[in-house]
């Protein structure tokens, strides 16, 4: 039998940090054979990238191996010198990295890193580099590559940035290459270009890979063996077929219900055990003939500065208590639209009705003074950014207690919070923090609690679980349900995951370029979609059922 | 804005001082400072303007500390005197910039348009003179008196604010807790006044403590020249200015006494201008 | 090619939006000494004691009796035919006096410059390089330190050090020797002058009177820049894209010249013409110390002798030339930088 590539054996790694020293990696053991994709999945903190840079030797100043060995080819290069490093970097080992732009040299054009990275290994004259630059672009397919090659990187696309890393990365043909979140912040049909090509080269030139990403499908979808991490320690491995349908220790099958795929429910997110109890969902009486939708959106169009059209003609009804999705990929709109609709930007054109009453006509300035402020409450991206990080969870939570509903500071106003937080599964004790000391979980909740705190009929949610990871995601969106189902509540529900939407939303539409592509029933969108947009963006979706037959046998 | 208390602000403060030596000893320096402007002139040992010729020029001893100007007079004792004008003109410069400043400043980030272009304007015509010589000329064009010194400081300084919260204000003004903000029914005016300023101001102390140490070398420089401040009175700049004639025949203490209370002095407010940072952002916390 | 075209429109670009400000520089400067305290006229008539009816023709002279805008209008026309009023003090126009004293004062803001550069750059990379080290502690440290010493205390000092204890300085009184021939003036510029000359004793007579000054200037800024240099060279070198160049393996020297340094070196460029202006400002304070004959020290002395028009002169030049420094540091940036927009 053939000694693996790569041999990771009992590795651990250290990080001091202001707060002491912490522990990233425990007891790693991994082997690599070569010609293999590897998928290393975990969410954040699991200390996937850390093992990839522990391999590379790319760790940060404050990390250190404190235990272990990395083998490479047989060799112990656990402790290699400076000089020893540089002869792997490139020519034996190579790496891509999250965010492709910040990864290339600002002020050099790509040509010449490519070129840089060429001559760093190889004895050629620089025209001949340059001549070896152009035939990489062509081979990772870049449009146009001779005009590329003087390109600087913040004039190409993210997606054309990562391909100029895989470039970089395979010119000197290493026998390893570790891919680190390479299709985090891509749109999902980009990711899947991206994706594509990568495994196509890594097959072509017999390149062994180590895809390191937080997506159990998209690991599922192109790689033959997936690991997965959890707090530092490696949990399990295997098949990804074998993990999907009989994973065998808890944090997996977490990791496994909670990933949104194709077919999965709200309901399963959660492992059983888990799950927030079973709702008995009331009776709603149907609303008498004649009573306008809960909102109905006229033709809305926004124009910005420059004339370009961010959204044009937009148009939707909803009634109460019924879930919307809009997806999109990055610049179609969703957002500027779903910001119309809550009335914290104008539109330029059209009309909004809430209830019948005409609410685009009230300038979003003085929105805030008008009784319908109540009603629409939203949902932001990103916790982190979302609160006040002057604010303890109290103060934010009770913000539009405040403001909109005339409660003074006292008994009424706390067990109001209290009450919110306990909807939301959020612990007593915590609502006296600061945003800084809470997770990314929490401050998602508080963000939910402070949003449902007025009652409202409308909730907007902008991309509410983009930003957490998927075990926590899961835990959000069961969340979300209920309280849309136990409050009557109506969502309009912004995302660029499919998945997500599909399991959330009874009506999708889809948006690109500031215009609606395709709306209706979400399980018939998905299942039969009638443009060609919508059917390449579900077939952008890695999922398990149909992993790339491009990978060797 | 706080409903919780914020004393706690107090022990995280003493708690960062214990844990940073550098910001204590600078905490302690500004304070000794502040105290030696309130109470030095009535502890001084000699009459800072009394002048007693026989014992002019004498290097320093036991008798006379920093030794003695070419009039006679107690350089230890002018320096003392000194502190008080020097930090005063100092501390109201900085504190009328800093609050014209940020107020406009965040009002510009904020709104935009047409006030932030004209503001702008007017910012960027101040920033083109070098200050120092805006300065002097303002205190030319004014008239040679203190108080002319503390506005021109305050003008020149006034960019600098301007630009600051300008810029913070910016930077928070689309983050989605000033989104939430509205939506929890917030205003523009009460967005900015209770909710963008009290989480730039942090920064901009800092830059409060940094500017005065600035604004002292300022107001030393333009004494210097001959500007503002008139003999007798005791003041760093004006100091230097006399002791400069007798550097070149080895009279070092005339310039080097008050050359070192201007070091020291910036020297305090820079460091605790770091010091302070860490002390106000709140995401230090624990 | 395309490069220079482009460098050039921003350039045009950049100077066509400097003209309010520096039309702002001349309403304001206009305005800042006609709110002079009492009545230029007696000033500039034959003394305090003159007679009305002279006083009044000295008015008349000055244009002091015409409404404000006229006299601004009057004002912005003289400046434009370069009439800068007249000094009392030289009794010569004071657009002639400050072109005969600009060369001294140019020569020694851009010596001082010149030297701080060479000295802080490195010393910021090293610390970069080596963070936590006893040199990075000493940069640091002496950043700390430098940015508190006043320039004039710090001059004096020198000369106490170089003049009076070690005698290794000429005496510190003005450009040169008074008992040195002076060489024929072409640019002004003594440096360049006694070279172009082929008198090397009296370059280095110059050399000598110039190196207190110019280094007593360049240890006020010498702080900032090398502050600026080592912030931005740590922020370079942990960024990901040196991360990247060291997982290709690139040499050592590329990757801390070609990629870090090349990055870190945008904003010193930025920070040095900030600089430049607070060292124009520092030209007083060092000139008057070392009596030196540059534009700095004619308005000082112009000032005390509250002979205005020659301090209203050199305000304008000095912002003028700060404009100007301006403009050539913003179309540096945007050759350095290939993501600065033409806008």
């Amino acid at each position: 039998m053939m000694s693996p590539l790569l041999e990771i054996d009992n590795l651990g790694v250290t990080f001091s940090t202001r707060r002491g020293l912490v522990e990233a990696l425990r007891g790693v053991s991994l082997s690599l054979q070569s010609g293999e994709m590897l998928g290393l999945v975990g969410e954040s903190g699991s200390g996937k990238s850390v093992t990839g840079f522990a391999v590379t030797g790319l760790l940060d100043k404050a990390g250190r191996i404190t235990a272990g060995r990395v083998k490479f080819k047989g060799q112990d290069i656990t402790r290699a010198s400076g000089a020893e490093l540089r002869n792997l970097h490139g020519a034996n080992m190579a790496m891509i990295f999250q965010n492709p732009r910040a990864a290339l040299n600002p002020i050099r054009p790509v040509g010449a890193q490519i070129s840089d990275a060429i001559l760093s290994h190889r004895r050629l004259s620089k025209q001949e580099a340059r001549a070896e630059a152009l035939k990489l672009l062509h081979a990772v397919q870049i449009r146009d590559p001779e005009r590329r090659l003087d390109a600087y990187p913040h004039e190409l696309s993210g997606g054309m940035c990562q391909r100029v890393m895989i470039a970089i990365a395979i010119s000197c043909n290493p026998s390893l290459l570790i891919a680190d979140e390479p299709t985090t912040g891509l749109d999902v049909t980009t990711q899947k270009v991206v994706m594509d090509l990568l495994a196509r080269v890594v097959a072509e030139r017999g390149m062994t890979t180590i895809l390191i990403t937080h997506d159990l499908c998209l690991a599922a979808h192109y790689c033959r063996r997936v690991v997965v991490m959890e707090q530092g320690r490696l949990v399990e491995e295997g098949a990804p077929q074998t993990l999907f349908r009989a994973p065998q220790h808890a944090y997996t099958k977490r990791l496994v219900a909670s990933s949104p795929t194709a077919t999965s429910r709200v309901g399963d997110l959660v492992p059983a055990d888990e799950a927030l109890s079973v709702l008995e969902v009331k009776e709603r009486p149907t609303p008498a003939p004649g009573t306008p939708p809960l909102l109905d959106v006229q033709h809305i169009v926004k124009r910005f500065d420059d004339g370009a059209a961010a959204v044009a003609d937009f148009s939707m009804t909803m009634a109460a208590g019924e879930s919307v999705g809009l997806v999109g990929e990055s610049g179609s709109g969703k957002s500027t639209t779903a910001r119309m609709i809550c009335r914290l930007i104008d539109p330029s054109e059209g009309d909004i009705l809430f209830d019948g009453y005409s609410i685009a006509k009230l300038p979003a300035r003085d929105f805030h003074r008008s009784s319908l402020r109540k009603e629409i409450q939203i949902v932001f991206q990103d916790p982190h950014e979302s609160l006040n990080p002057r604010f303890t969870a109290f103060d934010c939570i009770a913000h539009p207690l405040l403001r909109l509903t005339g409660l003074r500071p006292g008994d009424a106003l706390r067990s109001r919070v209290e009450e919110c937080a306990d909807r939301v599964g959020l612990p007593r004790e915590l609502l006296s923090r600061f945003p800084h000391q809470l997770s990314g979980g929490q401050k998602a909740r508080i963000g939910i609690a402070r949003a449902i705190a007025c009652r409202p009929r409308l909730l907007v949610l902008d991309e509410p679980t983009a930003a957490l990871d998927v075990s926590v995601q899961a835990v959000v969106l069961q969340l979300l349900d209920r309280l849309r189902r136990e409050d009557n509540l109506a969502f309009l529900f912004v995302s660029h995951d499919l998945n997500v939407v599909r399991m959330m939303c009874s009506r999708t539409i889809v948006l690109r370029a500031g215009g609606i592509v395709e709306q209706g029933e979400s399980l018939a969108l998905f299942t039969n979609p009638q443009t060609d947009y919508t059917r390449e963006l579900i077939e952008a979706i890695p999922h398990i059922d149909s992993p790339t037959s491009l990978l060797p046998a | 804005m706080s409903l919780t208390e914020t004393s706690s602000g107090l022990r995280h403060a003493v708690w960062v001082l214990r844990g940073n030596l550098v910001t204590a000893t600078a905490a302690a320096g500004a304070i000794l400072l502040a105290l030696i402007a309130i109470f030095g002139p009535m502890l001084v040992p000699y009459d800072p303007v009394a002048s007693d010729v026989p014992r002019a020029l004498q290097p320093p001893s036991a008798l006379h500390w920093a030794g003695t100007d070419q009039l006679g007079r107690d350089v230890f004792s002018r320096l003392i005197v000194a502190t008080r004008l020097d930090l005063a003109i100092a501390v109201t410069a900085v504190s009328v910039s800093f609050v014209i400043g940020a107020v406009i400043g965040s009002l510009c980030g904020y709104v935009g348009g047409k006030l932030d272009r004209a503001i702008g304007r007017f910012v960027d015509v101040l920033m083109a003179f070098p200050l120092f010589v805006l300065a002097m000329a303002m205190v030319a064009a004014l008239g040679n008196r203190v108080e002319n010194i503390v506005i021109a400081t305050a003008i020149i300084n006034l960019p600098f604010y301007i630009r600051f919260a300008r810029a913070e204000v910016n930077v928070r003004r689309n983050l989605g807790w000033v989104e939430a903000a509205r939506a929890c029914g917030d205003g523009h005016v009460s967005v900015v006044l209770r909710f963008l300023l009290p989480n730039v101001l942090p920064a901009m102390a800092v830059q409060m403590s940094l500017n005065l140490g600035w604004a002292i070398l300022n107001a030393a420089g333009l004494s210097f020249i001959g500007l503002g401040v008139k003999p007798p009175t005791p003041e760093w700049g004006i100091m230097v200015a006399e002791g400069a004639r007798f550097i070149s025949t080895g009279r070092w203490w005339l310039v080097s006494f008050p050359g070192l209370a201007l070091m020291l002095a910036v020297l305090c407010f820079n460091l605790l201008g770091d010091g302070l940072r860490d002390i106000l952002d709140p995401r230090m916390r624990t | 090619m395309g490069t220079i075209g482009a460098t050039l429109i921003r350039a045009g670009r950049r100077f066509l939006s400097s003209l309010p400000a520096l039309f702002g520089v001349l309403v304001f400067t206009f305005l800042l000494m006609r709110v002079l305290p009492g009545d230029p006229a007696v000033f500039f008539a034959s003394g305090p004691s003159a007679g009305k009816e002279e006083i009044e023709i000295v008015r008349k002279q000055l244009g002091l009796d015409r409404s404000l805008p006229e006299q601004l209008g009057i004002y912005l026309y003289d400046v434009g035919r370069g009439n800068l009023g007249r000094s009392m003090m030289t009794g010569q126009p004071v657009a002639k006096d400050l072109r005969q004293r600009l060369p001294a004062s140019l020569e020694l803001t851009l010596t001082a410059l010149v030297i701080a550069l060479i000295a802080a750059v490195p010393l910021g990379v090293l610390a970069a390089l080596r963070p936590n080290s006893l040199i990075d502690h000493g940069v640091r440290l002496f950043c700390s330190l430098g940015v508190c010493v006043p320039t004039f205390v710090s001059g004096l000092l020198l000369i106490y050090v170089f003049y009076y204890l070690l005698g290794l300085a000429p005496d510190p009184t003005g450009r040169l020797d008074i008992f040195a021939s002076v060489p024929p003036a072409r640019t002004g510029f003594l440096m360049v002058d006694f070279l172009l000359a082929g008198d090397f004793e009296g370059w280095w007579a110059a050399a000598r009177q110039l190196m207190l000054p110019a280094f007593t200037m360049a240890l006020f800024v010498i702080a900032p820049l090398a502050r600026i240099t080592r912030a931005s060279m740590l922020v370079s070198l942990g960024s990901d894209f040196v991360r990247t160049a060291r997982s290709i393996g690139l040499s050592r020297w590329q990757i801390v010249v070609t990629y870090a340094l090349r990055n870190a070196i945008l904003p010193v460029i930025t920070i040095a013409g900030i600089v430049f202006s607070t060292m124009l400002g520092a030209n007083v304070l060092v000139e008057k110390v070392f009596s030196w004959p540059g534009v700095a020290s004619y308005a000082l002395d112009a000032l005390l002798v509250s002979d205005y028009a020659p301090v209203q002169g050199f305000v304008l030049l000095m912002a003028s030339i700060f404009v100007v420094v301006n403009l050539l540091v913003d179309v540096l940036y945007g050759i350095a930088d290939p993501r600065a927009t033409v806008a």
